[in-house]
């Protein structure tokens, strides 16, 4: 577990602060983003409609997530798909091993999945020899880098094309270009001959359809299809909160993914992964297998209090929207999901206390409830987990008692007039370079207490 | 129309001048004032930095001081939202929770008040300047409330009313988070403030003066001779 208590947490956004280029590189994608999403909007003019339905087709199959599972899982078996079931990465890991061992596999493709990210899938395929090539463009930006995605959707966001340039130049030994149709050709002729070398494709899920036992894969640059199409194997990984009961249902869904995602009214690949291939179809995976990921998943599930962030169809919108998110960019979370939605799930899918300071760097503008395509509360959720992290005593004792000071002064109106005069004739004193704040550098300018409060003024003015 | 007039602490203790014209804005349009005098905050400063249990016990003391109330009214969005929607999530007693049902269907921020309930879009003020509006999260997110206040800005006469990109974005308060990561919310009010000076606008209006003082104090360090303005304080110009 990555360590992301407060002081962490902190340091990383002092760190990104400091970085001019990575702010507006993240503020300029976002920007983009949101500007052709608000557009795609209008065009579709019922946009609050259709995130009700969504919302409550969400919530319905979260509330009966075993019954969809077991449909998904038999219909799949039905049509030739072999399901397995992993309690968490490990589990998930030691599966994908053993798939790959069996088929004498070594090299593998991958599409573009946040679940894989969860469970460390590439670090563990390595340690056993096997090469995991990312195929998204972005994805393997990141992994040319060295580095994590720092958005669900977009995972180099917060690199510049320049960068990016230099990057395959120094990686790659290739001449520098920062033309985005230059980069993506190098890309392609390197990817091009892992697809036709590969042994297995590894993707993730946008949607399980339960009654049909279908993969749904959401993309656009048409990698995830040559990945669960040209090698001979192809391997689901995905979490089980992703089951969505009916065809119809998830074509309702598939209208807010990539409005939310990408500002697109459809990408261009939606691919409806059924069954292997037939004896005389020319391409297909000979085999598939479905591996369904706890990882933590059903310990939310059984909260109610935050249990709607399993409704999260991961576009990424809460993200592009925060002013946090857009102002320190993903790696200041140091969590695989980052952003709003990433500070509901970390502290309550994985440890709670290394993950419940990232409820506390949100302002609580509430722009991520109000963008999210199935309505999940997560502000709301947020204020409960800073709860929480009160309620077993992780805040600062220090604080627990200047509230509680802060509450008995609050409590009656002779102790809250004494505390402010005693306030005003303190404040010339302490507050003239402003209050600092402990573990940071910063200090805070507090504005000047007005010489009447309003209810002096009410007494000897107003009431009269 | 007889009102308990509900002001924050933060409008108590910095702006009284806001309450002041609160008042002065509502005796115009013909309405009673009390103001229970025993008020101090809502509780929401321990409910956002998760202290839910010193909230609760602010809460119902709210609860109480307001339950007898044929309307409350606040010239905030933020403490209205503390109330209405806010206060649902607390463990009140079952006392508390029956009167609370009552004070949500009566409690308005001011702007909501004047348009939805006085049902009065121009309130007879009149105020020189191009002035800019910026969206209070709380007032926006929790409450819904955008026209209103838009539209009572817009019918003060010499108002000249600009649009500045990005209104409705965070101005980075967040109250007790403006403490916890200082340098932070400072970086996402410098963009609030940016747009702001960029609209060219001589005034920043909004309905609430955490995000007014916030604001402010960047303007300040900016050197910029924009002056921040309540919109009660707007409203109660040249009455």
């Amino acid at each position: 577990m990555k360590n992301i208590s407060q002081k962490y947490f902190r340091e990383n956004i002092q760190r990104s602060l400091l970085d001019e280029k990575l702010r507006s590189n993240v503020k300029n994608a976002t920007a983009i983003t949101l500007s052709k999403r608000k557009s795609i909007i209008e065009d579709i003019g019922e946009w609050e409609l259709l995130r009700e339905n969504a919302s409550r087709i969400r919530k319905n199959t979260i509330e009966n997530l075993d019954y969809y599972l077991k449909l998904f899982e038999n219909t799949c078996h039905r049509n030739g798909v072999q399901v397995f079931h992993a309690a968490n990465g490990e589990e998930a890991c030691v599966t994908v091993k053993e798939i790959l061992r069996k088929t004498s596999a070594k090299l593998v493709v991958k599409s573009k999945s946040m679940v894989t990210e969860e469970i460390n899938l590439n670090e563990e395929m390595e340690k056993n020899g096997i090469e995991v090539i990312e195929t998204d463009l972005g994805e393997y930006i990141v992994q040319l880098a060295g580095e994590t995605p720092s958005h669900i959707t977009a995972p180099a966001l917060h690199k510049s094309r320049e960068e990016i340039g230099r990057l395959f130049s120094e990686k790659l030994g290739l001449p520098y270009s920062s033309d985005p149709t230059v980069l993506t050709g190098y890309a392609r002729n390197i990817l091009r001959e892992k697809f036709l070398n590969a042994d297995a494709g590894i993707s993730g899920a946008n949607f399980l359809i339960a009654e049909t036992g279908t993969i749904v894969l959401v993309e656009n640059e048409g990698n995830a299809r040559l990945c669960t199409t040209l090698p001979k194997i192809h391997i689901i990984i995905t979490g089980i909160e992703k089951v969505v009961p009916s065809v119809d249902e998830t074509l309702l869904l598939l209208k807010l993914l990539p409005t939310s995602a990408t500002g697109q009214k459809i990408t261009s690949y939606i691919s409806f992964i059924n069954k292997h291939k037939h004896s005389n179809d020319i391409d297909g995976p000979e085999k598939i297998f479905v591996i369904l990921l706890d990882n933590g998943r059903r310990k939310l599930l059984k909260n109610p209090e935050t249990n709607s962030a399993l409704y999260c169809i991961k576009c990424g919108a809460c993200m592009n929207i925060c002013p946090v998110y857009q102002t320190v960019g993903g790696h200041a979370y140091n969590s695989v999901y980052p952003g709003p939605i990433g500070s509901i799930l970390t502290p309550t899918m994985s440890s709670f206390c290394n993950g419940k300071d990232l409820a506390f760097g949100s302002s609580l503008c509430g722009a991520c409830t109000e963008i999210c395509p199935v309505k999940i509360n997560i502000h709301h959720t947020l204020l409960w987990i800073r709860n929480q992290a009160v309620e077993q005593s992780y805040t600062p004792i220090i604080e627990k008692l200047l509230f509680r000071i802060w509450r008995s002064i609050m409590q009656n109106i002779f102790l809250y007039n004494l505390s402010s005069k005693i306030m005003h004739f303190l404040q010339p004193l302490m507050l003239h370079d402003g209050l600092s704040i402990p573990e940071t550098q910063a200090s805070k300018n507090i504005p000047k207490l007005a010489d009447k409060s309003f209810h002096k003024i009410w007494k000897s003015e107003l009431s009269k | 129309m007889k009102i308990n007039l509900f002001i924050p602490c933060l409008v108590d203790q910095f702006a009284p001048q806001v309450g002041v014209a609160t008042v002065k804005i509502l005796k115009k349009l013909g309405c009673v004032i009390e103001y229970p005098f025993e008020q101090t905050c809502c509780g929401q400063p321990a409910f956002n930095t998760g202290y839910r249990n010193d909230a609760k016990i602010l809460a119902e003391r709210f609860i109480n001081l307001f339950s007898e109330s044929e309307y409350i009214v606040a010239p905030s969005g933020s403490c209205v939202s503390m109330v209405k929607v806010f206060y649902d999530e607390l463990d009140l007693s079952r006392e508390a929770r029956n009167k609370l049902e009552h004070i949500k269907i009566n409690i308005f921020e001011l702007s909501e008040f004047i348009v939805n309930v006085l049902k009065i879009t121009d309130v007879g003020a009149s105020f020189k300047g191009r002035v800019t509006y910026h969206e209070s999260c709380h007032l926006l997110t929790e409450l819904q409330i955008s026209k209103q206040p838009k539209e009572l800005i817009k019918n003060v006469k010499g108002v000249d009313y600009i649009e500045m990109i990005e209104s409705a974005r965070c101005c980075g308060f967040g109250g007790t988070f403006s403490f916890k990561f200082p340098e932070l919310s400072t970086t996402i009010t410098e963009d609030k403030v940016m747009n702001i000076i960029n609209s060219g606008a001589e005034y920043v209006i909004a309905n609430d003066t955490g995000c007014l003082m916030n604001i402010e104090t960047v303007l300040k360090q900016k050197r910029s001779k924009i002056k921040t303005l309540h919109i009660a304080e707007l409203l109660a110009a040249g009455m």
